[in-house]
């Protein structure tokens, strides 16, 4: 079961800012996660799809591979701002 | 020092221990970011921001080791509000100590051009005509912009 994060708008749109998804075993990217999310919800999977989207895999900052499984934590961040 | 702290904070009381503790800087730069109370002539009646527990934190501390690999800086504190804000309120306070002042402005300007465009926060303004997120400005990925041609 995969657990993904949602922050900002995407926590908005998604209605929460967790969700566990059980990924099937085709799903092995984030590109393929945003494509299951988007076939269910297309306002999701639209905002996901905006290219200032970012993905962090379990916590890595300094590493974000496109590869998932079944047991990562996938967090997604729209646009940052701070300041 | 890094703090992401989701309490209020007083920058007075930050700085003057941060002075305690820089000794050996001859210079010391501050900037305090507060909530405007208004954005677009549309009154902000509390900013909401949001953080990515642990990561935002780790992503801050490796931009300040970028600081300190470029500047010869002595000391530094970076402490950034999370949770519900009302306006005047500090959101931001970047110091930066050391031994001369040219490095201490450039590399609390440094950080604060990072702080608005790269560190893991999200920003929600609360209106009297609604609540919108907001993002960075144009001229504010043009500031960031300048360290990478430096």
């Amino acid at each position: 079961m995969a657990r993904l994060l949602f922050f900002g708008k995407l926590a908005d749109l998604a209605g929460g800012r967790e969700r566990d998804l059980p990924l099937p075993d085709t799903v092995d990217t984030v590109d393929a996660v945003i494509e299951l999310l988007a076939s269910e919800d297309e306002l999701l999977g639209a905002a996901l799809n905006e290219k200032s989207v970012r993905c962090i895999i379990n916590e890595r900052i300094d590493n974000t591979p496109g590869i998932v499984s079944d047991s990562d934590e996938i967090a997604f961040l729209p646009a940052v701002s701070g300041g | 020092m890094i703090c992401v702290c989701d309490t209020p904070f007083d920058p007075g009381h930050e700085l003057k221990a941060f002075e305690n503790k820089a000794d050996a800087a001859g210079a010391i730069v501050s900037f305090l970011g507060r909530v405007r109370p208004e954005a677009n002539d549309d009154p902000v009646k509390a900013l909401h921001l949001e953080h990515f527990p642990g990561v935002t934190q780790k992503s801050i501390e490796a931009f300040a080791v970028q600081a300190c690999q470029r500047w010869p800086i002595t000391q530094h504190l970076i402490i950034h509000r999370v949770g519900m804000l009302a306006p005047g309120e500090p959101i931001v306070f970047v110091c930066v100590g050391a031994a001369h002042r040219r490095e201490a402005f450039e590399a609390a300007d440094f950080l604060m051009d990072y702080l608005k465009t790269k560190a893991i926060f999200w920003k929600k303004e609360i209106r009297d005509s609604g609540a919108r997120w907001v993002e960075p400005r144009g001229q504010d990925h043009v500031d960031t912009q300048r360290w990478s041609s430096k």
